[in-house]
């Protein structure tokens, strides 16, 4: 089986959970011996990617020829379907090759492919995700695959086209939602693009039962197209298995995600007051970046906990290890979460976590403490509860083990590959 | 005689790294950005400090006892000038030697404290006045607080602490109709005189010399002195209030600012009814004309003039309140590096850093900030700051 894979982040350059969940399905995909060709916008030098052959959209250029650019012509016409996008076609180069269509000369589309891609989450990011889509045609046509894998609305395109081109079943990933994102403000464009991929889609994954409910109740799509993998987390850690040593005798409560609407950040602070009042031995520590930092910084001053709330930015590699490993308490009170893989993260380094009733990842954590996370009462009662009763911390970390023997990326993967299987009638 | 008062501050701030981290807290004890305190230091001594300070020892020397000078260098100020470039230090004491230049006393570290700690106020004062003492030979009498932070309660402390005059803001909100052009008494106050920023005249160097979009530009040394000389009959002192760092820093070598200073002496003095003292001098002949009664903060900051540049948002006062909050825990340790390093971040820099009026004064913040936002100014803070309370409870408690 040959996958023609489409992501848009891989570890270590990640800004939230997808390229993560990319790394370990498709670790769990090579392991029951899945090739796998994972295209990224482009490529750094460092990216986790032995176990498959990772390919930067950006280098794709060379390969591109007169014939390849007149095919290129016929594609954008289809890409014009995706009407969302036009707006957005701003950017010099696009919308020069899609107001002249029949003028387009080599030149022009040399030079366009000549543009680097940035990768990331920038201000062209539509601009970026047509290009994207694009290179996905032409590799469709370039190379041999059995079937196509795209993670998430932003590479919903590129799967689109590249079925369009090659004919091949197509599978769309639904790592998050734009209902996720942004409650009921959501997008449109980004919504019309989810929607086109989970139309032009073979079958959808759903990272949760959380997730398919969402896309069959606001997108419409039929349940019977969508399966539901959940995702598992990868338990190699790098630091060795001491408990790192704290510089502070209080209790460490961690949040560790985006600081965006989504992730509920603002409950977390309002419950860290609430439990300061009761119990002043105990630590907060935020980590992570986002749009509300600004707002949860200002917020956490005004409730005066400065000297026990802390924010640590956003973190990356050892350091996330390392904030696991002093905490002693998980929450995250997320808003919307199609699955949510921190808290399994946290069981890694045996710290109990809280996570919210709206969350995916609250699926298979059967006996894990679940709130809702507009519940900031009930969040500080938890949290005050857990730590300072040691036998029921024991107890969460004792089942939070049980959990990760049950929860692997191998499972998940093979989930995946039956998909493939029915889809494209057993290949190997 | 109209007395004109020049009087520079001279300030640099202890900045912190900004890569100190939560993870660095309770295991690393130095939150100084060496490298940027010691770059930032050289590049002022060079463009600004050593230059101005030769210029104004040839104008001393030329003008023989006419052209007088005060200056207020900040306790942290000449620490990092013994720490990085000593022979800024030695051409203050040049200065002083000649006993034409007044050396201004105030809070060692360029600290609120007065707002937050009247105890602490008074030994960040002592501790100046001792240093001064010890490095020109004199101690000081006149007081100014940190960015001319200034009301009825500060003037009275002061007067209890045998000072002889005060500065303050000329502004508007508290002189009204009234001239800064003469002396007044604050109230409340026996002894103390209280000395006025005439801020329309300073600034107009300060601030504006450069600006090519001020119909008034360029300022040559004649338009500027007949500025000065249009006060004759209307006032009896002008005080020049601004920062030394106007002199080639603020304000660069190419805008003429040396050029103008260096001829500002002899304009000013082309008019038979005007002379150059220190503040002490033209304090000491010149009665008060009234009462300035100023019952809440004023500054020279900013256009609110009041103390919002750096107290009032969420993240300051936090920051200053945790601060100061542990004082009676820090001096008890009677460790003296902490108790120093305690001090250094009452500097009321890090809580402008923290300022989020980005309003017609933004520019200004910006200029002077070092973080790129004033919430990542809080966060490095409170790291710095939550360390030195687990130093105390770890080695100390």
């Amino acid at each position: 089986m040959r996958v023609l894979m489409f992501g848009w982040e891989f570890p270590p350059y990640i800004s939230g959970g997808l390229g993560t969940a990319c790394l370990g399905l498709t670790k769990g995909l090579a392991h029951h011996g899945t090739d796998i060709l994972f295209v990224l916008p482009r490529l750094d030098s460092d990216e986790e990617g032995k176990h498959l052959t990772l390919m930067g959209a950006n280098q794709v250029r060379a390969n591109v020829g007169i014939s390849e650019i007149l095919e290129l012509q016929e594609r954008i016409s289809v890409l014009e379907v995706l009407s969302p996008l036009r707006p957005y076609l701003t950017e010099r180069e696009y919308s020069s090759l899609l107001e002249k269509k029949n003028l387009i000369t080599t030149e022009e589309i040399l030079g366009q492919l000549d543009n680097d891609f940035s990768g990331g989450y920038g201000d062209n990011l539509m601009a970026e995700i047509v290009r994207y889509s694009l290179i996905g045609a032409h590799l469709a046509t370039s190379e041999n695959f059995d079937i196509i894998h795209a993670h998430d609305w932003i590479t919903a395109p590129a799967g689109i086209e590249a079925k369009r081109v090659s004919g091949k079943p197509l599978v769309v990933h639904a790592h998050a939602l734009e209902f996720d994102r942004s409650g009921e403000h959501v997008n449109q464009k980004v919504y019309d693009i989810e929607r086109a991929g989970f139309e032009a889609a073979d079958r959808i994954i759903a990272v949760s039962h959380f997730t398919k409910d969402t896309i069959v109740k606001r997108y419409p799509i039929d349940p019977a197209k969508i399966t539901v993998v959940h995702n598992a987390v990868a338990k190699d850690r790098k630091l060795d298995q001491v408990r790192i040593e704290k510089s502070f005798k209080e209790k460490l409560v961690l949040f560790l995600g985006r600081i965006t609407f989504q992730k509920g950040p603002d409950y977390f602070v309002e419950a860290a007051a609430r439990v300061l009042e009761k119990n002043p031995n105990v630590r907060f520590a935020m980590a992570g970046s986002g749009d509300m930092f600004p707002r949860m910084v200002e917020r956490m001053a005004e409730l005066r906990m400065a000297d026990k709330f802390h924010f640590l930015g956003f973190v990356r590699g050892a350091d996330v290890e390392r904030i696991y490993a002093m905490s002693d308490l998980y929450v995250m009170p997320s808003v919307s979460e199609p699955f949510g893989i921190t808290p399994l993260e946290a069981m890694v380094f045996d710290v109990p976590s809280i996570v919210s009733k709206q969350s995916g990842v609250a699926e298979i954590l059967d006996e894990a403490v679940k709130i809702d996370f507009w519940d900031v009462d009930r969040l500080a009662f938890e949290i005050l509860d857990i730590l300072e009763n040691e036998e029921r911390a024991k107890t969460l970390v004792e089942r939070g083990r049980e959990t990760l023997k049950k929860v692997q990326w191998e499972t998940s993967a093979k989930n995946v590959l039956a998909v493939y299987e029915q889809l494209t009638g057993g290949a190997s | 005689m109209i007395s004109v008062c020049l009087y520079f501050q001279v300030h640099q701030p202890m900045r912190l790294d900004q890569g100190y981290s939560f993870f660095d807290m309770g295991r690393k004890h130095h939150y100084r950005d060496e490298t940027a305190n010691r770059d930032i230091m050289r590049k002022v001594a060079n463009k600004c400090y050593l230059p101005a300070n030769r210029m104004m020892l040839d104008l001393i020397n030329e003008f023989k006892g006419d052209f007088r000078v005060s200056y207020a260098i900040t306790g942290i100020a000449m620490e990092q000038f013994q720490e990085f470039c000593p022979e800024v230090l030695q051409s203050f004491r040049e200065l002083a030697d000649t006993g034409c230049v007044e050396f201004i006393g105030e809070t060692h570290y360029h600290s609120l404290a007065f707002i937050f700690s009247p105890e602490e106020f008074r030994r960040q004062v002592e501790m100046h006045g001792r240093v001064l003492k010890e490095f020109f030979g004199s101690s000081p009498v006149t007081f100014r607080n940190t960015e001319l932070i200034y009301s009825n309660d500060l003037a009275l402390e002061v007067e209890k602490m045998g000072y002889k005059v005060i500065l303050a803001e000329g502004a508007d909100q508290i002189l009204g109709w009234r001239s800064p052009n003469y002396v007044y008494q604050p109230a409340g106050c026996t002894k103390l005189k209280a000395m006025l920023k005439n801020y329309r005249l300073s600034d107009d160097v300060a601030f504006r010399f450069s600006d090519r979009n001020w119909d008034e530009w360029p300022v040559t040394t004649e338009k500027f002195a007949r500025w000065v000389h249009a006060i004759a009959g209307n006032g009896e002192v002008i005080n020049l209030f601004m920062d030394y760092e106007t002199i080639g820093e603020h304000q660069w070598e190419d805008t003429g600012i040396f050029n103008f200073f260096r001829s500002l002496p002899r304009s000013i003095l082309s008019h038979n009814d005007f002379r150059f003292q220190t503040l002490a001098e033209a304090a000491a002949c010149i009665d008060p004309m009234a009462q300035l009664d100023v019952p809440y903060f004023t500054s020279w900051a900013d256009l609110e003039r009041d103390v919002t540049a750096w107290l009032g948002n969420p993240m300051q006062d936090q920051a200053a309140e945790l601060a100061y909050s542990m004082e009676e825990k820090v001096l008890a340790t009677k460790d003296d590096d902490l108790i120093a390093t305690w001090r250094e971040l009452l500097t009321s820099d890090h809580f402008y850093y923290m300022c989020t009026k980005w309003f017609s004064d933004g520019d200004v913040h910006k200029y002077f900030n070092p973080y790129d936002t004033p919430h990542q100014a809080f966060i490095t803070y409170m790291n710095a700051l939550n360390d030195i309370t687990l130093r105390i409870d770890n080695d100390h408690g």
